[in-house]
């Protein structure tokens, strides 16, 4: 028999026990599509991440006060005995120190209270320069960002995030109002374009950001102390070098050795790989789970080609009895297997992609199909079918004719 | 008369080992059959004309002796080999039928032809007009469901013949048939023999082995009747 009969064959046996070909299949489907599924979701949790971390600006580092130690835990503190100044900001700042140092923004930030009339609002206050606006890689809906003099001289004005702006004014816009800010009004020069394209919430567009100098005035706060100081690199390939030399010239500033440090240097690409490892171990847990609802699902098709072997019984003795040769009934069975495992992959891939569809609306998290996800569930679908039905098969073409047609 | 030898079976032993005793089937048996012949071998239940029957359609192979089909000795052919012997030289008519419930008619008739490697429209003619031979030609397109059980044997006679086959193998054809329908099928068997075909048909009844020409008598795994042609 050859191969377009064969597999003729094999359609027509599938379709004479449809109930339980569907069944069958019912295993590979589930672990299909859940295989296909569980990679989209951490696919798409990675790119999501990946996409809000780049919002930030690409070749971004962020020096923050503390460190981290294997030995002993976290050394300095965050707010109020921070150990980072204004002065570690203006050394980054000379060039001829940190060559590879585009722009540096020192920020001062503190939880305030807004006031519009009777509207309270609670938000981020950010203090910073004007480089504030480059290094974050925000951009302004309307108005205008405060300049270099209005930073010298700490002249009341502030910069709403979008959200904030909402909030505060319901009608009409936020630009040249006034908020209350502890007392000091603060005149609203501008408001800022949304930060993410991501559908989830960031802090990011619910801030208020004012000269450095104006941030100190109306939080009260003395010293020169400061929340964190945002470097841009020159570029994306000299960020390793503006970090070593940012470490050195801090460590030499504040006198310590590197295994005394008091500051943190992170790196954006250093909060995607953090963000990615705990992803991928989810991928892989989940994934892991999927793969072997997909195994148990390829027993299931050996386990059912085995009563169809022991069901089929006369047929088989009567196909050797006309001319078959154990090599066409082995090939036979081990067809009609394959095409449950196939079928089964096709209809899982078509289920995963129309979950795909589905499923972010559903649960807010965006799924990214993969195509070699896809076609690797496929592949391992049929791999599936045709691992399990080597054994039913050559069962089938061991029986002799005679023991094949004498069974009742 | 010089006819084709068909089958030639010389000191055929069949011994079953079941346990420590082994069981002896058949005890040496030797017959020959012609072309164009018609034979019936007759012999009680437990004679050892089933196992004769699986031996003479290649079904199983003898534990020692020989036999020859068309001039072939299959006593020593592996598996593969005597599956084409099966499809080339022989026809079987079951005593169950044997039909596939879920194929009309036709595609059960063409059956051995798929395993011939014959292309598909050249199956379905010769299919038809096997059907046509045994007078079911419009019965071509009916499941064995829904045909009566001489229908259904006639289907199982024309796939036997679709192949032209050097030797038709009948075993019980009318064991699970009623009077009239055991009439009609034997009637056919007659007019395939009147035509040229070798038919070998195997019964326990007195009157079905009377049709034919010649009767050979199973006993005790021997043949008791003197051998030859006829």
């Amino acid at each position: 028999m050859n191969w377009p009969e064969t597999f003729r064959t094999g359609i027509e046996a599938v379709q004479a026990h449809r109930l339980r070909s569907v069944l069958t299949m019912l295993g590979i489907i589930i672990g299909v599509s859940s295989v296909i599924l569980t990679v989209g979701l951490g696919q798409g949790a990675q790119d999501e991440v990946k996409s809000q971390i780049d919002s930030l600006g690409s070749n971004l580092l962020v020096v923050s006060p503390g460190s981290t130690t294997s030995t002993s835990g976290v050394r300095g503190g965050f707010g109020s005995a921070s150990t980072l100044t204004l002065a570690d900001a203006d050394a980054i700042d000379d060039s001829s120190v940190v060559p590879d140092v585009e722009r540096v923004a020192p920020v001062i930030s503190s939880s305030v209270s807004l006031v519009n009339g009777t509207t309270n609002w609670t938000t981020t206050l950010v203090g910073s320069t004007v480089d504030w606006l480059d290094v974050r890689s925000r951009e302004l809906s309307s108005g205008r960002f405060y300049t270099a003099a209005e930073v010298a001289s700490g002249a009341p004005v502030v910069v709403l995030g979008p959200d904030t702006a909402s909030e505060l004014f319901t009608t009409g816009s936020a630009v040249g109002q006034t908020v209350t800010v502890n007392g000091s009004a603060l005149t609203v020069i501008g408001v800022l374009e949304s930060a993410g394209s991501t559908s989830s919430e960031s802090s990011e567009d619910d801030t208020a950001v004012t000269p450095l100098g104006t941030a100190t005035a109306v939080t009260g706060s003395t010293g020169t102390s400061i929340s964190s100081i945002y470097v841009e690199g020159a570029s994306e390939h000299t960020l390793g070098a503006a970090y070593q030399e940012i470490n050195a010239l801090l460590l030499n500033l504040h006198g310590v050795s590197s295994t005394e440090a008091d500051f943190t240097i992170t790196s954006q690409e250093a909060l995607i790989e953090t963000a990615n490892s705990t992803n991928k171990t989810l991928t892989v847990l989940l994934g892991g789970v999927a793969a072997i609802s997909l195994l148990v699902g390829g027993i299931g098709v050996m386990n059912i080609m085995l009563v169809s072997v022991t069901e089929r019984i006369r047929e088989i003795g009567l196909r050797k009895a006309l001319g078959a040769t154990p090599r066409s009934i082995r090939r036979q069975f081990l067809v009609e297997a394959s095409m449950l495992g196939f079928a089964g992959g096709l209809v899982g891939v078509v289920i995963a992609v129309v979950g795909a569809q589905v499923l972010p609306s559903l649960i807010d998290q965006p799924v990214s199909l993969s195509l070699l996800a896809t076609a690797a569930a496929l592949l391992t679908s049929l791999a599936l079918g045709i691992g399990f039905g080597v054994y039913p098969a050559s069962r089938a073409a061991r029986l002799t004719p005679i023991q094949a047609l004498r069974s009742e | 008369m010089s006819a084709t030898r068909i089958i030639e079976l010389s000191e055929v032993w069949k011994s079953y080992e079941t346990g420590p005793v082994s069981v002896h089937a058949l005890r040496g048996i030797d017959a020959r059959i012609d072309e164009g012949e018609y034979v019936a071998v007759i012999g009680p239940s437990g004679s050892g004309k089933s196992t004769l029957m699986n031996i003479l359609g290649c079904l199983d192979v003898p534990t020692s002796g020989s036999y020859h089909l068309a001039a072939q000795d299959v006593s020593t052919m592996t598996e593969a080999q005597l599956a084409e012997v099966r499809n080339r030289r022989i026809g079987f008519v079951f005593q169950q039928f044997n039909l596939l419930a879920s194929m009309p008619a036709w595609r059960n008739v063409e059956l051995p032809l798929v395993y011939a490697g014959v292309p598909r429209h050249e199956r379905r003619e010769r299919a038809l007009a096997s059907l046509a031979r045994v007078g079911l030609a419009d019965r071509a397109d009916h499941k064995p469901g829904e045909l009566s059980g001489g229908q259904q044997q006639r289907v199982a006679v024309a796939r036997a013949l679709v192949t032209e086959p050097s030797l038709i193998l009948a075993d019980e054809p009318t064991g699970n048939l009623d009077s009239e329908s055991t009439t009609d099928v034997l009637e056919l068997f007659d007019e395939l023999s009147a035509l040229g075909r070798t038919i070998v048909l195997i019964t326990h009844e007195h009157d079905v082995a009377s049709r034919a020409g010649r009767q050979l008598v199973v006993r005790d795994g021997q043949i008791t009747t003197p051998v030859g042609a006829a």
